[in-house]
């Protein structure tokens, strides 16, 4: 049996404390030993976006990192967000833009997002195109994501 | 917890494949967390070159993914205490290992000292990446491509390192030694990298092409251009891309010195380090487009410096 950690973290302001294997990704214990489905898994290595997530204010990529690395972290996740009755702005801005078709991409764009509009408040087109470069999505084009987030940093700017 | 790896049976372009269905996950390892530079060092001592340094992660991670490697033992350094801390000094800037790439573009003695730095980090990756990626790992990790390596070079930057036989200094141009491969013996851990300072009103430029924004470049050249009475005092020109290592374009910079920098000086310089390179073609690019891209890169960073030395000057 290979040995086993016991961390505890905040996700979504839920606190929970597992055991892990030190090599469990944190994209595997949100979705596998949390349920928390809703962070996608894509490429695994870093290149995709899907998973990312944010861990202690910034966004990561939660396929990079272990689980038993985020002992003790505060970690928000898609599910932190609005309900479907309830959208969170930047999910109402989403929904407003068409700024998704089949969703795959969507968790890690609203989070990238969120992390992007807090350290640039009224972001830029360009600031926006460049923070969401490290997100793929292979149905929009990318230009109603870029106005969905453009509408957010503007309601911002006013 | 981790998934089952089951075999499966498939029929692919008419050939029946039976494979173990592998997912991406890393191989088992041992765990380390240490608590200090003391512990991360005996750690990596203790289990004689099958221990690897885990800052950021975000190339170390995907290597693990792929199953690229298999270090018997990761030793986590994230909480070490004071290891991100970034100082001002009469020398220059010490830069502790761990801080990470968006703190570093963000930092105030950064912008105001060492912009060429800032810029160049706009380049890492992506943002997430940037959050969590450190200074450190990127110079231990050595890609021939990767920015902050490049910078290293282009500034002089002085690495401290720590190991079992005490701490050490490593030139930035000693240390590294090819792609993927630096001075670092199995057991040292970098604990800090010293900027020196830069002569006031110092110009610089930084450039590179991607297919992509966040990839690693094809060629990336960064150069800093120091004046005094018109003429140029010290031109600095390094590239990466091009080689096992970021190099500096010596031929480059003794054509600049003692001259005044204009359109002459900035083409004979260009002319003179894509001359002096040797890339090689793989998948990416051709040698010979990198080459053209050395010559045109550095013609763009010597005019961005000008530039921004004129401006200081005026």
């Amino acid at each position: 049996m290979t040995e086993q950690h016991a961390i505890e973290m905040v996700v979504n302001g839920v606190t929970y404390a597992r055991k892990v294997e030190a090599r469990l990704l944190l994209v595997d214990f949100l979705r596998d030993t949390l349920g928390l489905t809703g962070t996608h898994i894509g490429c695994e290595h870093g290149v995709c976006g899907a998973c990312t997530v944010i861990v202690n204010g910034a966004s990561a990529r939660s396929c990079l990192c272990f689980a038993v690395q985020a002992d003790g972290a505060v970690i928000e996740t898609v599910e932190g967000l609005g309900s479907v009755d309830d959208l969170d702005p930047v999910q109402q801005a989403f929904r407003v833009h068409h700024a998704l078709q089949c969703g795959f991409c969507t968790p890690g764009m609203l989070m990238t997002t969120i992390d992007l509009l807090r350290k640039c408040p009224s972001a830029t087109d360009d600031d926006i195109r460049n923070g969401l470069s490290g997100n793929l999505c292979r149905c929009t084009g990318y230009d109603n994501i870029v106005r969905a987030v453009r509408a957010m940093a503007g309601e911002r700017r006013e | 917890m981790i998934p089952q790896q089951p075999n499966v049976r498939v029929r692919i372009l008419g050939i029946q494949w039976t494979r173990v269905c592998r997912e991406m996950k890393p191989p088992p390892f041992k765990y380390i967390a240490a608590g200090s530079i003391e512990d991360a060092t005996s750690a990596l001592a203790d289990n004689g070159g099958d221990a690897k340094v885990l800052a950021g992660g975000q190339s170390l991670v995907p290597m693990l993914n792929f199953r690229l490697l298999a270090p018997a033992v990761l030793v986590d350094i994230n909480r070490v205490p004071g290891l991100d801390v970034v100082e001002e000094n009469a020398d220059g800037l010490a830069v502790g290992a761990l801080a990470r790439h968006h703190q570093l573009q963000t930092s105030p003695p950064v912008g105001a000292r060492y912009p060429v730095l800032a810029a160049a980090i706009g380049h890492v990756g992506h943002l997430a990446i940037r959050n969590r990626g450190t200074i450190g790992g990127s110079l231990a990790h050595a890609d021939p491509a990767a920015e902050l390596p490049l910078i290293a070079r282009l500034l002089d930057a002085e690495i401290v390192v720590i190991g079992a036989a005490g701490p050490r200094i490593i030139a930035a141009r000693d240390f590294f030694l090819g792609a993927h491969t630096t001075a670092l013996e199995a057991d040292e851990i970098i604990t800090r990298i010293d900027l020196p300072a830069l002569p006031p009103g110092t110009g610089w430029g930084f450039e590179e092409v991607t297919r992509r924004a966040g990839d690693f470049a094809l060629v990336a050249v960064a150069a800093t251009v120091s004046m005094a009475d018109g003429q140029v005092t010290q031109a600095r020109i390094a590239l990466a891309g091009v080689g096992e290592s970021p190099a500096r374009a010596s031929a480059a910079e003794s054509v600049l010195s003692g001259q005044a920098l204009e359109d002459d000086a900035i083409d004979a310089a260009s002319q003179s380090a894509r001359d002096a390179v040797r890339p090689s073609t793989d998948l990416h690019a051709s040698a010979d487009y990198r080459r053209h891209l050395v010559g045109v890169l550095t013609g763009r960073v010597l005019n961005a410096a000008w530039r921004r030395t004129v401006r200081e000057a005026s």
